[in-house]
């Protein structure tokens, strides 16, 4: 049996820039999960603190890390979308960034 | 039982079935059966990841976790959601460039290696089964309010409804059933939270006049002599009872028999004793509850109410509608207390009997980690934590049933999007389960038995119609998830096993069979385990599953992708290490020594989650082994081993 992505898709001009803004932001987002595992770890009490409007720590970085996923990756999504109509543009042959 | 939930799931089951032979045209090729021919529209494709994903364990689980260890029950969300950066940013566009129609397909595009082939199916089939246990499970939680029927007829009912929708058009009506499942989770839980904040707190709540409120009493006591003595002479003392440092005390009043659990009373200095609930297995074999044998009309009440609310008691306390920031405000105020459950078993003239008792947490310390998670307890405690966060974030982007969504889109483009579009959906959808968990928590309706149910039951508490929809719903999400994980499956045995690695696949039509008959085996081994495990929390057996994704899964993509030097055998022994390493952890973890009926203290791994130990273990012999390795590779590509 023949083995091949089951769509052919043509060259990715955007290829490599998108691995490196993904891995980018990736790292920016594991970061800020991490402080919020270390701060329940190391100082469990400050997550009962009061942020705003009655919310405590706890709630508004929870609610917090889930709307800011969704803002790095509409960026990412604009980012990638931006780069890739542009190298289409320019190097309608195909080829890597 | 009630006829509208009847027709609403008959006319679900139905609807899913039709959609099954109406596109069973479309999967008589290879492509259309493992990909959906690649035909499938980003924005679909989105709602079908969130209807993949948010599974038994999101709805039924978290929200029950929720309900009994408060913000504990929401790390998961948290965890579940921040998983699916590692998928866009890492996995998705590389994936949908590489492979076919398995996640097997992707790892061994550059290699075309025989040991990755066989092991990154057999680590396919491993996780989707530990994952197909939770939601089956699910199954047979639902089917018994919902229809009346046992535990194992729901489970049963599930599996044959779930094979014949694979059967017939394979990645196709999967689709459309997680498409139309994610669609009305979405909805219905918002309307749920909605009703939930309409209605407001209360220190009584009586499920909007539907339930009377039960208050339990407490009687003063006095501890002298070493023994109890009780202030009003009607009740009589038959046995004391001491079950890890709590004292439960036997009454007799009017021939009826209670259990109630004594503790100091910091008001008067003295003793109190607090009414629970209890369930008995008598010596000759006799089920009771709350003395008095057990039938369905006779069941341990449903309970879980706040006993002051900022402060407030009584019915000053009632706040009538609340915006979504003033309810979360209130419940976690630190002046707020909440009446949770806990439980414990002993042995009693020969019978055995489990005590639920109430024990009361404050507002500050419900919203916040530390009911469940011991953030603050032993170096082994905050590890276990570590480790369960760990599992959490990494093992999304390495689950296989949705690792082959990415495959049925047209571009990478496409997949991209879909993924943007999933974690919006997803995101609000986590949102929402903090509000429903926290909602059957103060409503009442948390079941002693099984919190699995708490959201279900939440709708209950405002009318047949909401449980019903809900319900069917959740019906619909396990039938969605089981869906797609057993297309998984039934890929990793019939592309990557008997097609790639044992090349006796001869056509594109056998390879189509081959899938159908997988599914049907793997349906019928998910409903004897979803029999097997009934009872045990569906959150926390998903939890297990991404950590065996994410063993045995993660490195080897991060690494193909991120690192040159790595090897097929590399691959290879990742995958076997990071499988055998996180499924033997937890074989050997106290939540199995529990489960095998010994002393949890005395299990030999001593954390519930293995992820901090094999995912790095799992990395560290990709990288020895391709180092190793890599002198031979460079000699040529390996084709066999």
């Amino acid at each position: 049996m023949l083995h091949e992505p089951a769509a052919k898709t043509g060259p990715d001009p955007a290829f490599m820039y998108k691995r490196r803004l993904g891995a980018r932001m990736f790292i920016i987002y594991a970061l800020i999960y991490a402080g919020f595992v270390v701060i329940n770890l190391v100082s469990p009490g400050a997550m009962e603190k009061i942020v705003f409007g009655g919310l405590n720590l706890a709630v508004v970085y929870g609610f917090g890390l889930i709307i800011f996923a969704l803002i790095l990756a509409l960026i990412y999504s604009q980012a990638c979308g931006r780069r890739e109509k542009l190298l289409s543009k320019a190097e309608p042959q195909g080829g890597r960034s | 039982m009630n006829i509208l939930s009847i027709l609403l799931f008959i006319l679900f089951v139905a609807f899913v079935l039709g959609i099954s032979f109406y596109f069973a045209g479309r999967a008589k090729s290879a492509s259309g059966y493992y990909a959906a021919g690649s035909r499938i529209h980003w924005g679909v494709n989105g709602i079908a990841f969130a209807g993949d994903y948010l599974s038994a364990a999101s709805f039924l689980g978290i929200c029950g976790m929720i309900a009994t260890a408060g913000y504990d029950g929401f790390l998961y969300s948290i965890g579940y959601l921040a998983g699916w950066i590692v998928a866009l940013f890492i996995v998705a566009e590389p994936l949908k460039r590489l492979g076919k129609y398995t996640f097997t397909d992707a790892l061994d595009a550059n290699y075309n290696h025989r040991g990755i082939k066989l092991m990154a199916a057999i680590s396919t089939l491993l996780v989707s089964i530990c994952y197909l246990i939770p939601q089956m499970v699910g199954a047979g939680v639902l089917v018994t309010p919902l229809l009346g029927l046992p535990h194992a007829v729901g489970v049963i009912i599930v599996g044959i409804i779930v094979i014949t929708i694979v059967a017939t058009a394979g990645m196709t009506s999967t689709t459309y059933v997680q498409f139309i499942k994610g669609a009305l989770l979405l909805v219905f839980s918002l309307v749920l939270v909605s009703v939930v904040l309409i209605r407001g707190l209360s220190t009584k709540p009586d499920q909007g006049g539907r339930v009377p409120f039960q208050e339990y009493q407490t009687l003063p006591a006095v501890e002298a002599g070493g023994g109890i003595t009780l202030e009003d002479p009607s009740w009589r003392i038959a046995a004391v009872r001491e079950v890890k440092g709590l004292r439960f005390v036997k009454l007799i009043r009017d021939g009826g028999e209670s259990w109630w659990k004594a503790e100091a009373d910091a008001e008067t200095g003295g003793l109190r004793l607090l009414e629970t609930q209890f369930s008995a297995r008598l010596a000759d074999g006799t089920q009771t509850i709350n003395g008095a044998p057990a039938s369905k009309e006779n069941e341990l009440a449903t309970v879980g109410n706040m006993e002051a609310i900022a402060g407030k008691t009584g019915d000053e306390a009632s706040t009538g509608s609340l915006n979504p920031f003033k309810f979360l405000s209130l419940v976690g105020d630190s002046k707020s207390r909440i009446k949770l459950w806990k439980n414990a078993s002993f042995d009693d003239n020969g019978g055995r009997v489990t005590v639920y008792y109430p024990v009361l947490a404050t507002g500050n310390r419900i919203l916040r980690p530390g009911q469940r998670f011991k953030v603050e307890g032993t170096a082994t405690d905050k590890i276990d934590f570590l480790s369960l966060m760990l599992a959490l974030f990494l093992g999304t982007a390495a689950l296989p049933h949705i690792l082959i969504r990415y495959y049925t889109v047209p571009s990478q483009a496409a997949a991209r999007k879909s993924t943007i579009v999933a974690i919006a959906a997803i995101g609000f959808f986590y949102i929402l389960t903090l509000f429903m968990g926290l909602g059957a928590m103060t409503n009442g309706v948390v079941n002693l038995l099984d919190d699995n149910m708490s959201a279900p039951l939440l709708a209950r508490s405002f009318g047949t119609f909401l449980f019903s929809m809900i319900s069917a719903i959740a019906f619909a999400t396990v039938l969605g998830t089981v869906s797609g994980l057993i297309i998984a499956a039934s890929g990793a045995v019939a592309h990557d096993l008997l097609d790639r690695y044992g090349k006796v696949i001869k056509s594109d039509k056998q390879k189509v069979a081959a899938g159908k008959i997988v599914a049907f085996v793997v349906g019928a081994l998910a409903i004897v385990l979803g029999i097997l495990f009934k009872g045990i929390n569906v959150t926390f057996l998903v939890g297990l599953a991404f950590a065996v994704a994410a063993s045995a899964n993660l490195p080897s993509i991060v690494m193909m992708l991120f690192w040159k030097r790595t090897t097929a055998r590399g691959i290879t022994a990742s995958i076997f290490v990071g499988v055998t390493s996180s499924i033997g952890l937890i074989l050997f973890s106290p939540t199995m020594y529990e489960l095998y009926g010994k002393d949890p203290l005395g299990a030999p791994f001593p954390l519930k989650n293995p992820g901090i130990v094999s995912i790095p273990l799992s990395f560290l012999t990709l990288v020895l082994v391709s180092l190793l390795t890599r002198a031979q590779a460079k000699a040529g590509p390996v084709t066999a081993d």
